[in-house]
This record gives structure tokens, sequence and C-alpha cells, in this order.
């Protein structure tokens, strides 16, 4: 069995199996936790309002934004970057459409009547290194930032690194970069794919599933309680 | 009286010298080598008497016999394929049985230490009785004559890396002429079949130099073999504008989109076909509207289907993907019904 194909085989089949288990715990780990009674009156009795600060921390406050504008924009730059490469582009879009059959037995154009858009290579490989530099650019700032450098422990570095392993072996793969032969580069981007699935659920990365019920939920408690969002 | 030298044999055959100084320039430029190198080539090639060629099929299916005798009519090429002495091949002989194989044994005793041996079809491990030729197994009469060779040319897939037969479940413990042979040069051109021109070519280097020439990391020529067929696919443009077609009959495989979608293994295949292609460089397989199979890399009959997407992989199934779903769930339910266990318990104290 060649690297590729462990990679292509077995590796991603543990790594999906990780990441499924991994998620769903974890998930429903916090989803099913007793919520604390709040016993005190509602100063606002819709607190499904305080949803809207799902939207609103997503954009920098005017009073922060001296102080959060780097990561705001750092942030923006490397979301758009990688959702854009992982959702775009067309050998990825065949791997989605492929899982979508083999789940439910037809893809998006047999679903909905239309297929999944693809991007020009040029604009993906474009996002795909400003998303690089954002991640190399945020981790410097961390280095730098005394602060940050204080809190920072090992599940803020390996995040980063399983996070940008898979675009430097895609990019690496995608171009020839380094001149090895492309089966090897598209064997360690897979690979760097599957070690991101793997370390997924159990890091920080997991907010990618949790972000938006946190915020919903804080906001909910905001309202209620007649805070300013 | 000696053979006669390669130069003498081609004028014989009414092939003038400006013919063969166009297929020296033509077979430099093929090997990657420099244009300096044009009369060295020519001057060694001239000189060059007809080597002794021992031919063993083995495991395989006459496509590789086919695709060199027949697929180019009496082009230089074919021509110098004519000017080896091949000694062996049952294929092509008149001489069968007993005789052939006498035939080959005075060839290999005349000759050895130096002759070619050159090897399509792969070996079976599993029982001696799988392939016999005259009474003798193909493993025996591998080592035999491997023994004797100065270099070994594996040709086509099944010789150079298993092939077809090697293919899962490989009921024959089919394997390469390199799991075998260890202690010989041995040139791999892998390809179902390989292309003509890449084994006159190697044959021509091996004329030449008197020696094999730089392989890659699968003993392929790197002259050949160095490039995918995606680096050098006249499609890749549309690949890169992300422009496919997803079907045979499509708008887009009609304006000769990117046959990446369809299953086209170019970008993971090593071969000459988009260069050199086939049937006296008419066109390739992606040229005529189909997508590469990959049937010059190591298990190309085991990597899927041959029209399913490289990047689609294989991730798993409903099954795998339900079964994992239930075990997470349960894990989840589970540990949260532990920690509502601990909340009441603290509530308790």
């Amino acid at each position: 069995m060649t690297l590729l194909e462990f990679a292509r085989g077995p590796g991603l089949q543990w790594a999906v199996t990780v990441f499924i288990i991994g998620v769903l715990w974890r998930l429903l780990g916090v989803f099913l936790l007793r919520a604390k009674p709040d016993l005190s009156e509602p100063r606002n009795p819709a607190a499904w309002k305080g949803l809207r600060l799902i939207a609103l921390r997503s954009w920098p406050r005017r009073e922060f934004l001296e102080g959060t504008a780097f990561g705001e924009v750092m942030g923006y730059a490397f979301h758009v970057g990688f959702l854009v490469s992982l959702f775009f582009f067309a050998p990825h879009v065949l791997f989605f459409a492929d899982v979508a059959r083999g789940l439910i037995g037809t893809d998006l154009r047999g679903l909905v009547g239309f297929g999944w858009p693809t991007l020009p290579n040029g604009i993906i490989t474009l996002l795909s290194a400003v998303a690089v530099a954002a991640l190399f650019a945020v981790l410097i700032h961390r280095f730098v930032n005394p602060v940050k450098r204080l809190i920072s422990n090992f599940d803020d570095y390996f995040s980063w690194f399983v996070t940008v392993a898979p675009l430097v072996t895609g990019l690496a793969a995608f171009s020839h970069l380094s001149g090895w032969p492309y089966e090897r580069l598209l064997a360690f981007h897979l690979l760097s794919v599957e070690l991101l699935l793997v370390w997924f659920p159990f890091g920080k990365l997991m907010h990618a599933f949790t972000i938006f019920a946190a915020r919903g939920t804080t906001g909910m408690i905001f309202e209620r309680k007649g805070a300013s969002l | 009286m000696p053979s006669p030298t390669l130069r003498e044999f081609l004028r014989a055959r009414g092939v003038t010298r400006r013919e063969f100084m166009k297929f020296c320039t033509a077979t430099t430029a093929m090997l990657g080598l420099p244009a300096t190198m044009v009369p060295r080539i020519a001057a060694a090639l001239g000189e060059a008497r007809r080597p002794s060629v021992i031919w063993l099929p083995f495991q395989e299916c006459t496509g590789c016999t086919e695709s060199i005798t027949r697929a180019h009519g009496a082009t230089i090429e074919s021509l110098i394929f004519e000017a080896i002495s091949l000694d062996y091949q049952h294929t092509l002989q008149a001489a069968a049985g007993d005789a052939a194989e006498r035939v080959r044994e005075q060839a290999m005793k005349d000759n050895w230490g130096q002759y070619l041996l050159i090897v399509d079809g792969s070996i079976p491990t599993g029982n001696p009785g799988y392939g016999t030729i005259a009474g003798r197994d193909y493993l025996e009469m591998l080592k035999e004559a491997a023994e004797g060779a100065a270099a070994i040319i594996a040709l086509g897939s099944c010789a150079a890396f298993g092939g077809i037969p090697g293919a899962r479940p490989n009921p024959t413990g089919a394997v390469a002429v390199g799991d075998v042979v260890k202690d010989k040069p041995i040139v791999n051109v892998p390809g179902c079949p390989p292309i003509p021109v890449v084994i006159t070519g190697v044959l021509t280097q091996f004329l030449t130099f008197g020696k094999v020439p730089e392989l890659d990391a699968l003993g392929r020529p790197r002259s050949f073999f160095g490039q995918t067929i995606h680096d050098r696919c006249y499609r890749r443009p549309f690949y890169e504008r992300g422009q496919f077609a997803d079907s045979f009959d499509d708008e887009g495989a009609r304006a000769g989109w990117c046959l990446y979608k369809l299953g086209c293994k170019g970008p993971t295949t090593y071969n000459a076909c988009a260069t050199v292609k086939w049937n006296n460089g008419t066109s390739f397989p992606i040229e005529a509207g189909h997508g590469c199979i990959g049937c010059s890399q190591p298990g190309f009959w085991d990597q899927g289907g041959f029209y399913q997407p490289l990047s689609t992989g294989n991730w798993g199934n409903a099954r795998t993907v339900a079964t994992a779903v239930g075990v997470g769930a349960a894990l989840g339910i589970a540990s949260a019904a532990l920690a509502r266990k601990r909340q009441r318990d603290a509530e308790g104290k």
C-alpha cells in the first residue's frame, strides 16, 4: 500500500470516524447539560431577541476597534480564504458530492436541480495564500504580544499547526512547489487534513460548531437581564 | 562474419542518411539530451551491432507485443526494433516447442552476460503450474535468463508492477520482475500497453551508451516518465480555469474541457502519452475524449473506479458513518448524564 493509498483509504476512514464521534460527543455533552435555573424576574421577556448578538459579535465595535482591528482583519482574511478554498475548489466539491452520494444517494444537482459552483483555480490559490499569510501574521502577533504569549498553550499552537498544514500542503500539491512527486504531495495534503479532522473535536477548533450557539445563548441571557448588546 | 552494423542494416532497408539523422535528432530531444549529443548518438547507433535480445512473455495478454509490432508503420523506430537480434519471442517466432527452446538456450549461451532480456507479463509465485513454457515454470525461467542478461527491460505494467494479474485478490501471487531479480539493472517501461516509441527510445539509449538510462524511484526512465500526463496535457488550461466536462456528451466535453470530474488520473500518472502520443503521434486517450486511467502507475487496477474523480477517495460508507454517529451520540449522552448527576450530587450536598 502506497502512502497515497493509505491517505485516500484507511487513513481517511479512521479520521472521518474519529471526527464524527468526537464532534457528537462534545456537542451532545454540552447541549444536554442542565441549564442553571434563573429565578430572577426577567427585565425583557423577549429573550430570543438576544440572538442578534450572533451577528453583532461578528463585526468590530467602534469603541474597541483600535485594539481588535488586527485580529478582526486577519480573522476574516483567514476564514474567508479557508472556507472558499474548502468549499469552492473543484476537487473538494467533487469530494463532498461523492460523500453526499454515499450518504443520501444523490448529490446537490440530483437534490435541487443545480450543482455546487466551483471557482477558477487562480482565485482559490490567491485566497488560500492570503489565508496562510493571515495565519502566520496571527502567529507572529501571538509571539510578539506578551499577554497573548502568556495565555497561549499547546492547544493554541497545535490547532494553528493543523489548520495551516492542509493549506500549505494543498498549495504545494497544486503548484508542485517543492519539486516532489505530485502523488506524494497529495498524500501529505490528505494526511494533514486527516490530522485536522482527528484533532478538531478535542481542541479549540471545535469553536466552529459551538461559536454561534454560545453567542446566541449569551445574547439571550443578556437580553433577559436587560443588558445592552 | 560479424552481424551488420545498424547503419548498414538501415541502408540496406533504403533509409537515407538524412532520415537517419532526423531520427537521431528526434530521439535526442525525446531523451531530454542536449542537441550536441546528436552526432554522438548518430555515430554510436550507426556502429552498433545487433544485440541479442531474449523476450520472455509470462502472465500477459500480448497487448505489449501488439503495441510495439503493430502500432506503427515502417518507421525508423520499428526498423531499429527489427535491427535487434530477437532470438526468442514465442509469439513472433516461427519455431515452437523444443526447437524454440534450443534456440533460446543457444542464444543465451553465445551471448552470456551481454544479451538484453525483455520481459512482459507478471510472474506467478503461488503455484509453479500457473504458468509454464515447455514444461518449465515462469519463475525458474526468469531466474535463469536474468542470470546471463546485461540488463532487463520489464515491459508493460504487468512485468513492471504486477499489473492486472497482480490486482486484488491476486489469485496467482503475481509479482513484478523487480520482485524476483535483485542483482541486475532493470528498466521498467510500464503502460497497458507501453508506448512503442518509449521502448525504442530505451533501446536506442541502451545501444548508444551501453547502459540503462537514468531511472526514477519506480525504475522508469526519467526521460519518458519524468512528468505527469496532467503536467503536459493540452486540456490543463481548462483545469486551471475550473472548466470541467460533467459527462462525456455535455457542452464541456464537446468544448474539450478538462476530464478531471470524469475520473481522469492524469495528475497522478507519469507517462509520455501527452507528448509522444500514440499511433504515429496521432493522439492519446485524453485527446480522444476519455480520461487517463493511470495504466503506467503501480496498482492502477485497484485505485477505485476509472470514472471516480481522483479527489473523491475512499472516505467510507453510510454504515460506517451511521456507526460513528451512534457511538458519538452515546458518548455525548453518557457524558451529559454523568455531568447532570454530578450537578445533582453537588446540589444535594
